[in-house]
């Protein structure tokens, strides 16, 4: 009795949602003719990516920040680093791995690229670095992360550094990350090989910090 | 009925599906593996949305890093276990 009362109110919700999603009211804000209509002064040419790193460059700049900031609490809380004993990686899987990692970083070149006039850019690109980093560690060729040395924390961090200071840069100008038309092509590609690079390597980080056990032995 | 809606019909349902199989299978491997198809099924929702840019964040990070994640802690915990 009870499970049928609650199965009932659950169908009600049900209905009641999908009733609510048909009559939802039109956006109350169309921003498309603005966008459409400012894509030629942005620098590139596909409205997301404009989006993304012109009229609202902040935002993404937030969004690098706060992960970083993820993976900065990861390095202070520590990782007990207990040896973990894993079986070895099977030699198919290894070859496997090797054929697609050059495989996934020539793409990850080619997502950011396409960022300027397809969909693509920076944080897809990143996200593939990533998972090839992730599966070469994955396929034991790659240790964990013990501690992250100079080299690394500076590509954690350049891109967001990158960034604030293309920000830095144009406060002169008056306004935060207001690129001059003729020269924001090249700064969005620059900020976006930062990010790709960062964000590669913090979402590995994200990984191969977590499981830096392995590279106790390596 | 055209072909387009029969497809967006069954991907929908399919969506569905693999949330409540990973949501309720008995086994967490299979639970990981049932993520993972939801984590693809959406990105191919988004790309069927015309928001192929979502639909790629979606299949890298959602899907694949996500995915990964939870299969190497579940590796991690059969190992503790054994």
């Amino acid at each position: 009795m009870k499970r049928l009362l609650v199965v009932l109110g659950a169908a009600c919700f049900v209905v009641l949602l999908i009733g609510a999603m048909l009559d939802l009211a039109p956006a109350g804000i169309a921003l498309h003719a603005a966008v459409s209509a400012n894509l030629p002064s942005s620098g590139v040419e596909h409205p997301v990516t404009a989006v993304l790193l012109n009229f609202r460059g902040y935002d993404t700049l937030l969004e690098i920040a706060v992960l970083l900031l993820a993976l900065i609490v990861i390095l202070a809380v520590g990782i007990d680093s207990t040896t973990d004993v894993r079986p070895a990686a099977s030699p198919v899987l290894q070859a496997l791995a090797r054929l697609a990692a050059p495989l996934m970083i020539v793409v990850a070149v080619y997502l950011l690229w396409a960022g300027a006039f397809r969909p693509g850019g920076a944080f897809q690109a990143g996200a593939v670095l990533a998972a090839a980093a992730v599966l070469l560690h994955l396929a034991e060729l790659l240790p964990g992360w013990q501690s992250p040395g100079a080299r690394l924390r500076l590509g954690l961090a350049g891109g967001f550094l990158i960034f604030l200071a293309v920000g830095a840069g144009l406060l002169f100008q008056g306004a935060l990350l207001e690129y001059p038309p003729e020269q924001a092509g090249w700064m969005i590609l620059l900020i976006e090989s930062g990010l790709t690079v960062s964000l590669g390597l913090i979402l590995a980080g994200l990984f191969l910090l977590l499981s830096r056990d392995d590279g106790d032995r390596s | 009925m055209s072909l387009e809606f029969v497809f967006d019909l069954l991907l929908a349902l399919a969506i569905i599906w693999s949330a409540w199989r990973s949501l309720s299978a008995s086994r967490l491997d299979l639970a990981i593996v049932m993520f993972i198809v939801f984590g693809l099924l959406m990105a191919l929702a988004w790309a069927r949305l015309s928001a192929s840019d979502i639909g790629l964040a979606e299949a890298a990070i959602g899907a694949g890093l996500t995915g990964a994640l939870l299969l190497d802690a579940y590796g991690a915990l059969k190992r503790r276990e054994t």
